[in-house]
């Protein structure tokens, strides 16, 4: 059986004019906590919906655990709180999730216990009996959590699970999205808060008008060094020995100097890099070395364009 | 054990539930019992001096017939009204809260999601006719010992029409907004009826192009046609052969238009069913 849970190629959704995800492929491997993250607008929803076959995609192909997508049988081993979680206000939270046990095809006796941990784990224990409409947006967000791990499913798609909480509830949810990962359960994670992707991400696709323009590994890149370079144009034995001290990530020759980041191990590397490109005679403009945050990722990949007008 | 059919009894279920929970069943049942009171104290008013103090028991017969009429029409109406109202948001409420997302992603199948709702509301449709028209019936047999004939025939007419009504309501939810759908089974109902009146004094008159048009309209929308096949069906011949009252028309549409509408339901149903299959939720 494929390790890959998810694979897309060239997902595309136009709606009329507007072409909502433009071009999309993505691989996510069993086990990972897999942030997808963008600005507002970027198509992060609208490529959830398709992944999870409640919009049919203009072109472009997908699997979810090996099926096309849509597939029925599937989608009972899948998980998903929406963006904007609303649900039948008039059930209690129990009966949210006794419903949702029918849906599953299960019966709620069979669940009972499951339902009972679940209310428990979100902290509803004490509304549960109380209709949702009652229900603060936290709590709606908490019980919509719960309803998304009812069927112990294989990937959970998050659609910015706590917008609504306060920051006990984004630790809950941070809680178990760490529980989800040590269970080897699968987790999309659509967000647009960095600090809690962060925390929570093992892999993040950066997307930006409708495409995936970045992906970066974090656990790989944490503790490492990036070191922006703007020199002359480098030769192709010059880039080899810088490649030896580290991990070339992105290159881009301009006109009379070209720019390059590098990510090391550690700072001793650094001027090992720096005599590569002296030692040629090669003019050195700029070299700034930094312990990169997501945040700096984001803001780098998205350019100006990420940033409110 | 998994098991993945019962997805159209799900909704159903839940739909009946929702139903039964929500405030626009008690207002309909409020509506309905203050309708009845009113029927009865009419009745019981009325009933000791039908057709003027020296009538005969035909006339005595033949004004309560119309007035049993006159309630199944009031009834009749207020059936329409829930038949329109009950399901109207179902779908495009929740599509638009986003409800149905949730719903979707299940592994239910798209159709038993449209049919299990036509469904629930049709129960709670059948329950709602069978307590307004029981009770006129029941009003008129008790107060004025008068039960008109071929009930058997009559209601199964009216519940079709519900039915036919219903089944727009439901499937133009798939498409349109709240608002818009409601609008348009209304309209529809509103022009089948102004049709048949046109088609009703059309025949009176002689005047085949407006018969015609009453027809076209008929088979476009077939509520009020079945409402007249249960309303002549309601009465004995000889009153309805006068036609001197609004519940005995001069044109009723042939036995076909039962097969038609019956038709009809299936067809608007499909295409419920295969434009809520494709759309984005």
């Amino acid at each position: 059986m494929s390790d890959l849970v998810i694979e897309a190629h060239g997902l595309r959704k136009q709606f009329g004019a507007k072409t909502a995800v433009d071009d999309l492929s993505l691989a996510v491997r069993r086990g990972e906590v897999f942030g997808f993250l963008g600005p507002n607008g970027a198509g992060k929803t609208t490529s959830i919906k398709m992944l999870l076959g409640l919009v049919a995609p203009t072109s472009g192909s997908a699997t979810l655990l090996g099926a096309p997508i849509g597939d029925r049988m599937v989608r009972a081993r899948l998980g998903f709180l929406p963006e904007h979680f609303r649900f039948q206000d008039w059930l209690t939270g129990r009966e949210l999730l006794q419903l949702h046990a029918r849906l599953l095809g299960r019966s709620p006796r069979d669940l009972g216990s499951r339902i009972e941990a679940l209310l428990a784990r979100v902290d509803l224990l004490d509304a549960a009996n109380r209709p949702l409409r009652t229900y603060s947006k936290g709590m709606t967000q908490r019980v919509g959590l719960a309803q998304a791990l009812l069927g112990e499913p294989e990937i959970v798609f998050l659609d910015e699970p706590t917008s609504g909480l306060d920051p006990l509830g984004r630790l809950l949810v941070r809680d178990v999205i760490h529980d989800l990962r040590e269970r080897g359960t699968t987790v999309f994670l659509n967000s647009h808060l960095l600090g809690e992707v962060e925390a929570t991400c093992s892999r993040v696709a950066f997307v930006k008008a409708g495409r995936t323009v970045h992906e970066l590994s974090l656990g790989e890149e944490d503790g490492k060094v990036e070191v922006a370079i703007r020199a002359g144009a480098l030769p192709d034995d010059v880039r080899a020995a810088i490649a030896q001290c580290g991990r070339i990530v992105d290159g881009a020759a301009e006109a009379a100097a070209e720019q390059i980041r590098v990510v090391v191990d550690d700072e001793e590397r650094v001027p090992e890099i720096a005599r590569a490109i002296v030692g040629r005679g090669i003019p050195l403009y700029e070299m700034k070395v930094a312990r990169k945050s997501l945040e700096a990722w984001f803001l780098d990949v998205m350019g100006d364009e990420g940033r409110p007008g | 054990m998994k098991r993945t059919g019962g997805g159209l009894s799900t909704v159903a279920h839940l739909t009946l539930h929702e139903a039964l929970r929500r405030r626009i069943l008690l207002g309909a049942l409020i509506a309905g019992g203050a309708f009845l009171v009113l029927y009865g104290l009419g009745l019981a008013a009325m009933v000791n001096n039908l057709g003027g103090p020296d009538a005969t028991l035909l006339e005595r017969r033949v004004a309560l017939n119309m007035l049993t009429l006159a309630g199944l029409y009031a009834a009749n109406l207020l059936v329409v009204l829930m038949a329109v109202l009950l399901p109207v948001d179902t779908l495009s409420g929740e599509i638009a809260s986003g409800v149905m997302q949730t719903l979707a992603v299940r592994p239910i199948r798209r159709r038993d999601i449209v049919l299990g709702k036509w469904l629930g509301h049709w129960v709670v449709l059948v329950g709602y006719l069978a307590l307004l028209f029981g009770g006129v019936l029941a009003l008129s047999a008790v107060i004025g010992r008068f039960t008109p004939p071929r009930i058997e025939v009559g209601l199964p007419l009216v519940l079709l029409e519900a039915t036919v009504i219903l089944t727009i309501s439901i499937a133009g939810g798939t498409r349109l907004g709240t608002i818009t759908n409601g609008m348009l089974a209304f309209g529809l109902f509103g022009m089948a009826f102004i049709a048949n009146w046109v088609e009703q004094i059309g025949t009176g008159l002689g005047n085949t192009a407006a018969q015609h048009i009453g027809t076209i309209v008929s088979l476009i929308m077939p509520s009020e046609a079945l409402w007249q096949m249960a309303a002549s069906q309601m009465q004995p011949p000889i009153i309805r052969e006068l036609g001197n009252s609004p519940f005995s028309p001069f044109s009723v549409a042939s036995p076909a238009m039962v097969w038609w509408a019956g038709g009809y339901v299936v067809v608007v149903l499909a295409i419920g069913l295969r434009a809520f299959g494709r759309r984005a939720l």
